[in-house]
């Protein structure tokens, strides 16, 4: 699991590696220095200057040395924290561009998000914390060990008993609260989720006048939350007592020895000097300790984040372009050869049976069904954006899998029912359909899809800011500037899925009447629920449950007297 | 973004007096803990000081006998003081637990509590991921603010001064030393800290706007798809990222060299401090201190060098606190920023109450559902309370509207509303259709009161009545997480199990809810992502009937249902809603038609009413958008 994600360390393996060889080096000097200080305060001796000169310059030349490895060490482990990160964000980024549909229907958007955000800064700040404090704390460790024992092996031995009592300590808390964490960590999404519900459903709320039930409602999760938190929290905060004692227990022990050995030995075993570095080493150890024990907790917690992280590296987009796919769409004929569907979730209902369509290039086809039909689904089909489960679907007489992806979806362009308009210009949006389209082109493909009269009416036009999501224009608004996006690709086969329903019936009609003159030899497939969008239609399809029931013109649809002419007959009043 | 930053003088204080009025007790005693436990630390370097001059020195000369009574009375003595300061410590961090997730909850209960009493204007004018950063990102901040940084500034602070007092009866000339190096260590701190709170906010401002791209490109997957523009969107994405990695590399070095300089400062005023106070010992200057004038020893050297690292040590930590601090300051700021917000206002006194008609027709209030409304007026002037029963008639005159005051969205509109009817409101987006309706249930006040129901001015109706009397079902679906039960059961409470399938029977969603994987017990998430728009809509549509109000007002509540499924939705309505008043919006004309009324709007104006044959009668804009598809050919 961790190889996937040390897979993208790449030109920041040299700062990884170098954060804790300078971490070693700095850890060496600090463990060293207050060696050095013991036998400045020993040599000092009140009556010349030579041991302070000879050992201060010392102390100097290692502080300095100190200094640099540590301010390197600091340094590097940011480039290489935040290079990780980086690399681990555009890993992520690039793996996610190639799922399909199906791949995005089964993460779901939010949770790519939650993915590529807050887990991705968790494993950054464990990853950070790994290459400094991970190698830093066992180290001082060890080097303070080695020190105190070469100073007096006997008095270290009194950390030889306090190391295991204290991680022991230490190691229960940990135990004790993790699973704690964890459990908060659900409740204050829930907690999360709660306001952000009332946020975006603010309407709801007031309009049911639910604004005490929603506050009783918080105040029980919240007050959950305060629960558990606070005793998450009192057990990590007995760490820091638990240590208080470790240390204040060794001091003591070592003061108490340390006095009865100096003095029993008139200084010959062991110095004051000496004995105040055993104190500082014992303090060095004794934070280390603490130090680890946080580490494993980071890392412990960021685990979660690794694993959904590696979820999405390891996962295997469902649907790849072929190599050496088929480059040029011949023309916009559409065949369904007894396709069939069904979704991956859902895999006990088909979504189409066996449906068998042939359309010919620059043919218009309407496309009607009911809540559910699937009608959808089967023009998804056609740009690959799934594949069937049964049958073929061919696009200008090739099977659409032998295509390369890209070349089919840019002569296969969806207008999409859940369309979505992105930050930006009116025209950097328009141009999502042709990278380098000209003003004129934007124009010409805006009066097409009936855009150009409104857009004119914005004061700043061509340039007007859409917001994130398209909220500052109206849904007709937005549905024609999708279409108009569409027509800049110059596809041969345009596929419109419910794109006017928010379009008043007159402009939906010059839109249908444009299409028609101005780009004849464009297939086009119209999904509609009013039966005026689809009527001058060549061909009409009616789907109910996933199966075609119905097929052909206005006419002879409506001398059929099925579910089309009653469609007519409720919409219109009109008896067909 | 700026904005954000900016931070309300007196802030701090604020969130202080916050914390003391629910915990001025425990406070008190946090603090008294945390002076035994700093004090505890101090106090152990002047035990070690006596321990080398008292025991130590002459015990090597004299022999263990002379010093050892000496000995244990000391190491008892710093042994009970360590027992207090663990003890100190114990107490103080647990109470502190305490204190701080208690100070959250009520944080953000007021948060959430003001902000349900918030009026709509405020969720349609702020940014909603602004808004929930507040409770997570700014909460965060707080709760660090609270149990981390402000107990270390208190102890560290009780630190530095109790060891600078120590210092001054030990030397005077040795604290001037340690005092310069200290201004020293500041001077460096604040630079460092100063760059990297600035790289800080650079940080989470890129860091911001590289999560709100990602948001976008998420949602947007699969346009992004259709158009194949998954190489320019890789490529922007990158963009951010670098930038992301540039601010947070420089805010991350200058955090982390901090610690090594301040550190290393500190070996620098070790080296010094032996220089100064090994040349006062040989030249045997005369040292002055609070205890008066004595010559130095080395005792004293070796006490000032142990507590100038616990010093150069203590600085450290705070320097490190003071980003935290910087950040949770500013969290608090808008955290307080929400609670202050003005909440809506209601002047309202006529109530909505259940009543019955006795037999003389004389209404009476009920506890009980019965079916039957009337609104309760209290007359101040004679102490009396009428009851009225609730009809359900609207009646709206000359009403001007603007959401800013400079912009009319709705010109001169007049109409009348009988129990019963069925008004329908078309036109283009824009129009004013569902600013209309926002009027009628005070999401948003007329400043003149215009709107008149069953007679009486909706400013003068308490504004939960007058919505209870009100169900609404809009184009936009809000569900909640929850089984779909539950979310039914959102109109009205108390409505058993039965009501409510009644209910999605009426909304023709039965059909498809009995067909999930749990029927009625199906877990929604995430506003019911696992349905489609359509069901969605199937969905509020029994949330609303069975709250079973006197009014409707149905907002493209049909627009994601194809036709044949809203006939009948609108059948089960119809008979639901018989002898009650149902506005309806709607741009598909087939929805509106059997409407008793329609009006046409257009830029704010009614230019058209009358029933459906009339209108068309008329040939005007409803005749042309009526038949427009037909009219070209």
């Amino acid at each position: 699991m961790i190889k996937v994600l040390t897979k993208s360390i790449r030109e920041y393996m040299r700062s990884t590696i170098l954060t804790p060889v300078y971490v070693a080096l700095e850890v060496l000097l600090e463990c060293i220095l207050p060696f050095v200080m013991a036998d400045l305060i020993d040599h000092m001796n009140g009556t010349s200057m030579e041991p302070v000169v000879k050992y201060g310059a010392i102390l100097l030349v290692m502080a300095f040395a100190s200094l640099f490895f540590g301010v390197m060490s600091g340094r590097e482990a940011a480039t290489a924290s935040c290079g990780f990160a980086k690399n681990l964000r555009h890993d992520m980024f690039y793996r996610i561009q190639s799922f399909s549909f199906a791949d995005v229907d089964k993460f779901s958007s939010s949770s790519l998000v939650t993915r590529m955000t807050t887990d991705v800064t968790n494993v950054q700040n464990a990853f950070m914390m790994v290459i400094r404090i991970a190698v830093r704390t066992p180290l001082m460790m060890i080097f303070s060990l080695i020190m105190a024992f070469s100073i007096n092996a006997k008095l270290a031995l009194i950390f030889a008993v306090m190391i295991p009592v204290v991680g022991f300590a230490l190691g229960m808390v940990i135990r004790t609260a993790f699973p704690i964490f964890r459990r908060i960590f659900h409740k204050y999404d829930a907690l999360n989720t709660s306001v952000q519900e009332n946020v975006s459903a603010v309407r709801v709320v007031k309009a049911f006048v639910r604004e005490g039930y929603e506050q009783e409602k918080f105040g029980k999760a919240s007050e959950d939350v305060r629960q558990e938190f606070t005793l998450a929290e009192r057990v990590v905060s007995l760490n820091n007592p638990f240590l208080t004692f470790g240390i204040y227990t060794s001091l003591l022990l070592l003061n108490w020895f340390g006095a009865n050995v100096i003095i029993s030995s008139h200084g010959s075993a062991l110095s004051t000097g000496e004995l105040t570095s055993l104190i500082t080493y014992g303090v060095q150890i004794m934070i280390s300790l603490m130090m680890f024990s946080m580490v494993v907790v980071m890392i412990t917690i960021a685990s979660e984040s690794t694993e959904r992280i590696v979820e999405v590296m390891q996962y295997e987009p469902t649907l790849v372009s072929p190599e050496n796919g088929e480059m040029t769409v011949a023309d916009g004929s559409i065949d369904f050869e007894h396709v069939s569907f069904r979704y991956a979730g859902n895999s006990k209902k088909k979504a189409l049976s066996d449906i068998d369509l042939h359309i010919g290039s620059g043919e218009t086809i309407g496309i009607i069904g009911g809540t559910g039909s699937s009608k959808t689904t089967l023009i998804q089909l056609i740009s690959r954006l799934y594949d069937v489960t049964e049958g073929t679907v061919k696009v200008g007489g090739k099977d659409v899998k032998e295509y390369d992806l890209k070349a089919l979806r840019d002569q296969v362009a969806v207008v999409l029912q859940k369309n979505v308009l992105f930050s930006g210009t009116i025209k950097d949006n328009l141009r999502w359909g042709k990278k380098d389209a000209t003003d004129e082109e934007i124009l010409h493909v805006c009066r097409l899809a009936q855009a150009d009269e409104f857009v004119q009416l914005f004061p700043d036009k061509y340039d007007t800011w859409i917001e994130q999501g398209g909220t500052n224009v109206s849904g007709g608004q937005k549905q024609r500037l999708c279409i108009a996006r569409a027509l800049l690709k110059k596809p041969k086969v345009l596929i419109l899925d419910d794109s006017t329903s928010a379009v008043d019936t007159k402009t939906d009609a010059l839109i249908r009447r444009a299409f028609a003159e101005e780009i004849p030899d464009t297939t086009k497939i119209i999904i509609a629920q009013r039966v005026s969008s689809v009527q001058d239609a060549d061909q009409i399809i009616v789907l109910d449950g996933g199966r075609i029931v119905e097929k052909g013109t206005h006419d002879e649809l409506l001398k059929e007297k099925g579910i089309y002419s009653e469609l007519y007959t409720s919409q219109t009043g009109k008896e067909a | 973004m700026n904005k954000k930053l900016a931070v309300k003088p007196g802030t701090f204080s604020r969130l202080l007096k916050y914390i003391l009025s629910k915990y001025t007790g425990t406070i008190i005693i946090v603090m008294i803990c945390i002076i035994f436990s700093a004090l505890s630390a101090t106090v152990a370097t002047v035990f070690m000081q006596r321990l080398i001059d008292e025991c130590i020195i002459p015990g090597m000369t004299t022999g263990m006998d002379s010093v050892y009574k000496k000995m244990v009375s000391l190491i008892l003595t710093m042994g009970f003081i360590y027992v207090l300061g663990v003890l100190g410590n114990l107490i103080y961090t647990q109470l502190m637990a305490v204190v701080t997730q208690g100070t959250l909850k009520s944080l953000r209960d007021d948060m959430f509590f003001k902000m349900e009493t918030l009026p709509i204007k405020y969720f349609d004018t702020h940014a909603h991921g602004d808004i929930m950063s507040t409770y997570t990102n700014d909460a965060d901040a707080i709760r660090q603010l609270i149990g981390q940084s402000l107990p270390m500034i208190f102890q560290s602070t009780l630190t530095i001064v109790s060891i600078f007092l120590m210092m001054l009866f030990y030397s005077v000339w040795l604290t001037i030393v340690v005092a310069g190096v200290c201004f020293l260590m500041m001077t460096i701190s604040k630079k460092y800290t100063g760059a990297s709170t600035k790289y800080m906010i650079r940080q989470q401002e890129s860091l911001a706007a590289e999560e709100g791209f990602i948001e976008e490109m998420m949602g947007g997957q699969k346009v992004i798809k259709v158009f194949t523009h998954e190489e320019e969107s890789e490529k922007k994405f990158d963009e951010y990222n670098e930038k992301l990695f540039i601010n947070g590399e420089k805010a991350h070095k200058a955090g982390n060299v901090l610690m090594p300089i301040l550190g290393n400062v500190g070996n620098l005023m070790y080296v010094v401090l032996a220089a100064v106070g090994g040349t006062l010992v040989i030249m045997g200057l005369p040292n002055l201190s609070l205890r008066g004038v004595s010559p130095i020893s080395i005792g004293i050297i070796v006490s000032f060098l142990s507590m100038s690292r616990q010093l150069s040590q203590t600085i450290g930590q705070v320097s490190m606190q003071v980003s935290m601090i910087a950040m949770g300051i500013a969290g608090a700021s808008r955290v307080f920023e929400l609670i202050d917000e003005e909440p809506e206002s209601d002047d309202g006194y006529v109530m909505l109450v259940n009543a019955y008609k006795d037999e003389n027709g004389k209404i009476h209030e009920t506890e009980k559902k019965t079916d039957f409304w009337a609104w309760k007026h209290y007359h101040k002037d004679s102490d009396t309370t009428t009851y009225q029963e609730l009809k359900g008639n609207i009646e709206m005159v000359d009403v001007d509207f603007g959401y800013v005051p400079e912009k009319l969205v709705l010109h001169n509109v007049s109409l009348y509303a009988k129990p019963g009817q069925k008004i329908a409101f078309v036109g283009a987006t824009g129009a004013g259709k569902t600013t209309i309706t926002n009027l009628i249930n005070r999401f948003y006040d007329i400043p003149d009161g215009k709107i008149r129901y069953d007679g009486i001015n909706i400013n003068k109706i308490k504004k939960p009545d007058l919505r209870r009397s009100l169900g609404i079902v809009l184009q936009e679906v809000n569900l909640f997480t929850g089984t779909v039960m539950d979310n039914i059961r959102y109109g009205r409470l108390d409505a058993t199990d039965e009501e409510c399938i009644e209910a999605a029977k009426l909304a023709n969603a039965d059909d498809f809810i009995t067909r999930l994987p749990d029927g009625y017990d199906t877990m929604l998430t995430g506003n019911g992502s696992q349905l489609s728009q359509g069901q969605r809509q199937l969905i509020s549509i029994a949330r609303a009937a069975v709250a079973d109000p006197p009014v409707m007002i149905l907002d493209e509540a049909t627009s994601s249902i194809d036709t044949r499924t809203e006939e009948l939705v609108q059948r089960g309505m119809d008979n639901l809603m018989k002898g009650r008043t149902v506005f309806v919006i709607a741009h598909r004309l087939s929805t509106v038609r059997n409407s008793n009324a329609i009006m046409v709007l257009d830029h704010g104006n009614i230019i058209e009413r009358g029933t459906h044959e009339d209108l068309l009668a008329q040939k005007g804009t409803y005749y042309q958008l009526y038949t427009g598809a037909f009219e070209l050919e």
